[in-house]
């Protein structure tokens, strides 16, 4: 393998901190081979391996499915194993750690925020009238699982949030991903959970917040639409406002 | 050992070309409201009576109103574009059993346009 | 805390409908009303006895109404946001909310006091 690829070398300046020794993040250049089919997380793993034992950096799947490896790559959320070294060579290749969240050590962020979110939106099918497990399976039509089904692409990568100015701004709004779930579940022809969703989603630090920027379904490695979902939902809450004011005779 | 919080960017518009677009078509809003302001301040010089709505009309036309009016409506185009784009994705539209497509409710949008906009032209333009 | 947003869904809806009343309608008002009419292209179209004449139906009223309204609640709820991201304030704390929707209730307000006038 080593004989037929060339000497080329490609530069990564990567954000280090080290908490307890550093006061702020500083980039750290580094030298790797250029491979061609390597991507900004192959290079990671070299400098890893061969250069500087102490970068740290979250990854798992290498093949876009476990939502480890999310990263600014010059700038943009990308997730590291699906932003190839071909698409930036010959300049120099700049990653940080995804924007938005604290940093923990170098390129690892912390998910707390995210994982507090998550679970007020409940994310699993609701029901109000719990079937005995020997009554069968809801069932669901191929259309009716094709009314929600790219919701529920979702991998929990974060990238959407780093794309959200508004997430910068007000770090308590739930954000992309968590809505997009809201969206997906209240979707699913199964679920009985929209009014308990409600809260949250329509809620102070809910749908009301997003500015449709639009960079959040941009950066989504999984064509979730997040920024879509959030507006279906403004739709909904907004025409079932009016069903409950305008018309007070229709739901109490 | 506590976190590190990068500090929030005060030009955070400037980070990347699609939130600039974004600042540029919210506002857009100035433009259009600047307008809703010019047509109002007409309808009362028309209520004031012949002289006072003919000297409006040569306001309208000095280079400065002219002006407005040339960048206004670049700005309410790009709310247009921007607005039929977006429109999609709030509104999911089912016929039936199957979804209709985006794409179909944006040319239908642009169509429903061009529609509107000839009539209104034409209401004004009829003599 | 939730008490502060109840009254969210308006201002969306009146932003919604707005812009898309905007959207449809403001750039052939701009092109013919703002550019065409002023530069004299069209002088016969904008003689003032025919503008009275247009506006002295009740549906022009109500459309103009309508156009001008909403236009500026569509404003309102795009400017308060744009303000609040860029001078970092919260888009729920009440003076920017109470400017920017205040100024389209006013100007709605003369809207209306303007076209019953006429």
């Amino acid at each position: 393998m080593t004989s037929s690829v060339s000497s080329a070398t490609i530069t990564l300046e990567v954000l280090r901190y080290r908490p307890g020794r550093d006061q702020a993040p500083a980039f750290q250049s580094f030298q790797v081979p250029y491979r061609e089919d390597w991507v900004v997380l192959d290079a990671l793993n070299y400098i890893k391996d061969q250069i500087d034992g102490s970068l740290s950096y979250r990854w798992s799947c290498r093949m876009g499915v476990c939502g480890s490896c999310g990263m600014m790559v010059n700038g943009t959320p990308r997730l590291s194993c699906a932003a190839f070294l071909k698409e930036y060579y010959p300049a120099t290749v700049r990653v940080e750690p995804l924007e938005h969240f604290p940093i923990e050590r170098d390129l690892v962020i912390s998910l707390d925020d995210f994982m507090q979110k998550l679970p007020a939106v409940r994310p699993w099918i609701v029901r109000q009238d719990d079937r005995p497990l020997d009554a069968g399976e809801y069932r669901q039509t191929p259309a009716e699982l094709d009314w929600y089904k790219q919701f529920s692409m979702c991998i929990n990568c974060l990238l959407c949030y780093s794309a959200c100015p508004v997430y910068e701004l007000e770090p308590r709004f739930i954000g992309p991903a968590a809505l997009a779930l809201v969206a997906r579940y209240n979707l699913d022809s199964r679920d009985q959970g929209r009014e308990q969703r409600q809260e949250i989603a329509a809620g102070p630090d809910g749908v009301w917040d997003c500015t449709l920027v639009g960079e959040c379904s941009t950066v989504c490695p999984k064509d979730v639409d997040p920024a879509g979902a959030i507006q279906r939902l403004k739709l909904s809450s907004a025409l079932e406002w009016v069903k409950n004011v305008v018309l007070p005779w229709g739901r109490r | 050992m506590s976190p590190y919080y990068r500090p929030v960017r005060f030009d955070w518009w400037r980070k990347r070309r699609a939130y600039t677009l974004f600042v540029v078509r919210e506002l857009t809003s100035v433009f259009i409201a600047g307008y809703a302001i010019v047509l109002l301040l007409l309808l009362r010089r028309l209520a004031e009576g012949r002289e006072a709505y003919e000297a409006y009309l040569q306001w309208l036309a000095t280079p400065g109103m002219m002006a407005f009016h040339i960048v206004a409506l670049a700005a309410a185009v790009f709310h247009s574009l921007t607005w039929f784009s977006l429109a999609p994705r709030a509104m999911a539209v089912r016929i039936g059993e199957r979804r209709l497509q985006p794409r179909t409710i944006l040319w239908a949008n642009y169509a429903a346009w061009a529609v509107v906009s000839a009539i209104a032209a034409w209401m004004v333009l009829r003599a | 805390m939730k008490t502060g947003r109840s009254s969210e869904p308006i201002w969306w809806l009146l932003f919604a409908v707005g812009g898309t009343v905007a959207a449809f309608l403001v750039p052939v008002h701009i092109a013919v009303g703002g550019i065409a009419g002023p530069a004299g292209w069209i002088p016969q179209a904008f003689a003032y006895d025919r503008m009275v004449g247009l506006i002295s139906h009740p549906l022009s009223r109500l459309y103009l109404f309508a156009l001008i309204s909403l236009s500026l609640f569509h404003w309102a709820h795009r400017f308060r946001y744009t303000l609040a991201e860029g001078l970092r304030l919260k888009a729920s704390w009440l003076p920017i909310p109470i400017a920017c929707y205040g100024s389209a209730i006013v100007g709605t307000i003369l809207a209306a006091a303007v076209l019953m006038r006429l």
